[in-house]
């Protein structure tokens, strides 16, 4: 189809005088951006290739490479960017859908990061979580009787999750990543007394030993998904949609679908996973509620039931729905949360953040009287300790991390998930690439990462004057407004700051 | 022995309650009087034998893994919902989506089933989902299929034995259809070959013994195949940026 018009993304700089042609870039990048050249006899970079995922840059023993944005931009144009016109040459080229991976990465307003903390100054003072408890356990799920007229319901205690932080690792199914990221999370999950959630790819037969800490999917292509993992799992998630692309299905490429994938899905080797859009058996809230009690049925009530859905506009009524369902837990994934691989028009356009939309699913359900009925877990773009006590304040139960739990797994958001060369063995089925990430190590690191952000919390809420996170929940006073709207503030229910 | 359990006026968790319980220490339950009880044998695994009288509500069997179930009346929805082994036989009719999402084991309804029957069959491995329907099928029948068989008998000769939209998206498995085929572009239609006329002759027969009934008019060459022109249906359909 004639030249491709879409000019490298990266250049690939070598300091030709540090280089000692050891020629570990050239066996560590999968994109084939590095070879060695027996005529000249030394390393040749094909920038061409290059993702920025700076695999060769961190293992390079002596700093010879780094990366850079390609310098070569189009004439300045405010309305013309430089990735508009790229993506119509792409299109124009192979008629494709734009696929992309990570979450949104559009310069929207980041709602966190336009609220602020209180914190004790002379009277309630402060509490030092180095020397008092402050405790972090949570329970998610059902906290009164199942509304129901059902007099069969009436004495129902339903079980809980025991959390003792209020994070868990959030769903990425295996097919999506690599087994050895599946073995760290679980591993993770378990040391730091949480969960893990093994995505709607079910579970590899060689964590089997960890159900008690995984939470498994129920998800519109239903890969994976038979009786004795819904009763050994600690809970089942019925994935509705995704924040990164609410509305849509997914495909699993058939080159990812290896056998163990294969084993895992329960599908045959070779053929594309696919997940469509709507659950057949789900048009309405109704049906929903049928989903709900057949997993209830089937695991004799012993597991608690979450629903996952993608935040979008009307989320306070589906969240809503969702409950008078019989939801033990709604999920709420934001438009920024991450993926594997999603149409490009769709995760950066569809979706509304997470902060309004769990502001407002808190504030209706509480005007409805139903909010003790559910927990309610967020997703889609938790960064940092502060957003975990910043959501918690807004009103969530707990949250989910995907995103930064892989990027402790030494992922560098390059946004190439999707083409499952991932160099630093995450997002791959391809063995070579896969033993690159070491579970022991990366459930080492996930501990550490939440273990360092169990003290930030506690610190948080000791000078607040609070010493148990239940106490936070949706104690919105807490919390103070900067460079934001009236109405703004209204969803979020906040004050301004200095109010 | 079979243990006796009357459904009349139980509600769903009663009933399947009484049930679980009869298995516990029983492989045969006779169900009488089910008037609309949903979620009846959810996630059951075992070779149980389980008898109903009466019309069970939706998800029958949904997740099941081993049992046999005959059904002596009508089904509503979502029967055989995501099943993973054993076996249902419906003396009657189906409602909407049954065997979504089905994994193993068979289901042979005797007269017509609704819309989204067989909606996301998968195979795998030994695992061969089987779907078989004395009379007609609503819209959507096999959409998204990616494995296993279903057949449409069409017993009673209608000129159009499944509706609109039939095997769209469909990337695996087969069906065998006798009467008029109208099917969407990832399919094409097929004579039968030598094995498909086996497959054939085999769920032929155990519908007739199961039913009592002798399929006079239907003739093996009447049926035709339809199958997935590729498993990877997407594999066109996305750019890399």
């Amino acid at each position: 189809m004639g030249i491709n018009l879409v000019m490298q993304e990266y250049e690939v700089l070598r300091n030709e005088a540090k280089c000692i042609g050891c020629k570990i870039c050239v066996n560590q990048c999968a994109n084939n951006v590095h070879r060695w050249d027996e005529d000249w006899q030394m390393i040749i970079s094909d920038d061409k290739y290059c993702v920025n995922c700076h695999r060769c840059v961190v293992f390079c023993p002596t700093g010879a490479l780094s990366i850079r944005k390609n310098a070569n931009d189009f004439t300045f144009n405010a309305n013309w960017e430089n990735r508009h016109i790229k993506n119509i040459y792409r299109q124009a080229q192979s008629g494709g859908v734009l696929l992309t991976g990570m979450g949104n990465d559009r310069p929207y307003p980041v709602y966190w990061d336009k609220m602020v903390l209180n914190a004790s100054q002379v009277t309630n003072p402060s509490i030092d979580p180095l020397r008092e408890p402050i405790e972090l356990k949570v329970f998610l799920g059902r906290k009164s009787a199942l509304n129901e007229k059902d007099e069969v319901f009436k004495d129902d205690i339903f079980p809980w999750l025991e959390l003792d932080l209020p994070v868990m690792f959030s769903a990425m199914s295996f097919g999506s990543v690599s087994l050895n990221v599946h073995k760290a999370l679980a591993r993770a999950a378990e040391t730091m007394g949480t969960y893990w959630n093994a995505g709607e790819g079910g579970v590899h037969a060689d964590l089997k030993k960890s159900m008690n800490h995984t939470i498994v999917q129920v998800a519109s292509g239903r890969f994976g998904v038979n009786p004795a993992m819904l009763k050994e799992a600690a809970a089942v998630e019925i994935k509705i949609g995704q924040g990164a692309k609410p509305g849509i299905g997914g495909h699993l490429p058939g080159e990812k679908v290896g056998q163990e994938v294969a084993d895992t899905r329960m599908i045959p080797v070779g053929s594309d996973a696919i997940s469509p859009a709507p659950h057949h058996d789900i048009y309405s809230i109704e049906d929903l509620k049928q989903l709900i009690f057949a997993i209830k049925e089937a695991t004799d009530y012993k597991k608690p039931v979450a629903v996952k859905v993608a935040a979008v506009h009307n989320i306070a009524a589906i969240a809503s729905g969702i409950a008078r369902a019989g939801a033990d837990i709604i999920v709420i994934d934001g438009f920024r949360g991450g993926t594997g691989a999603a149409p490009q028009a769709i995760r950066d356009n569809v979706g509304i953040p997470i902060e309004f939309a769990l502001a407002a699913v808190d504030q209706r359900l509480r005007e409805e009287g139903i909010r003790n009925e559910v927990s309610i877990v967020v997703a889609g773009s938790i960064r940092n300790s502060s957003d975990i006590v910043k959501a918690v304040a807004l009103g969530a139960d707990a949250v989910y991390i995907g995103t930064a739990a892989l990027i402790a797994l030494g992922c560098h958001m390059c946004q190439k998930c999707y083409t499952g060369k991932c160099n630093w063995g995450i997002a791959t089925q391809d063995p070579k690439l896969v033993k690159r990430l070491n579970p022991e190590i990366g459930a080492r690191k996930l501990v550490n990462l939440l273990t360092a952000w169990q003290h930030e919390i506690k610190e948080m809420l000791g000078g607040m004057g609070i010493n148990a996170i239940e106490s936070l929940r949706g104690n919105r006073l807490m919390l103070r407004g900067i460079g934001l709207n009236k109405k703004e503030l209204e969803i979020l229910g906040i004050k301004a700051a200095g109010e | 022995m079979a243990v006796f359990i009357d459904g009349d006026k139980k509600h769903f968790r009663q009933l399947n309650g009484m049930i679980k319980e009869a298995l516990s220490s029983d492989k045969n339950a006779v169900i009488n009087n089910v008037n609309g009880q949903r979620y009846i044998a959810a996630g059951l695994e075992g070779d149980f034998d389980i008898v109903i009288n009466g019309v069970p509500g939706n998800d029958l069997g949904i997740f099941m893994d081993g049992p046999f179930i005959r059904v002596y009346g009508n089904v509503q929805d979502g029967a055989a919902n995501t099943m993973n082994g054993g076996a249902l036989a419906v003396y009657g009719s189906a409602g909407d989506i049954i065997c979504y999402g089905m994994r193993g084991g068979s289901v042979y309804v005797r007269d017509n089933v609704g819309y989204r029957a067989g909606v996301h069959m998968k195979e795998f491995g030994e695992k061969k989902p089987v779907l078989v329907i004395g009379g007609t099928a609503g819209d959507f029948l096999g959409e998204y299929m990616a494995g296993g068989i279903i057949i449409l008998i069409n017993r009673q000769d209608a000129w159009r034995p499944a509706g609109y939209f039939c095997a769209s998206g469909m990337h695996g498995g087969v069906i065998y259809m006798r009467g008029n085929v109208e099917v969407g572009r990832d399919v094409r239609v097929e004579s039968l070959g030598e094995r498909d006329k086996e497959v054939l002759t085999f769920h032929l027969e155990v519908y007739k013994s199961l039913f009592e009934i002798n399929l006079e008019n239907v003739k093996i060459d009447e049926f035709n195949k339809i199958i997935s022109t590729g498993n990877r249906p997407y594999k066109k359909l996305y750019a890399g940026i």
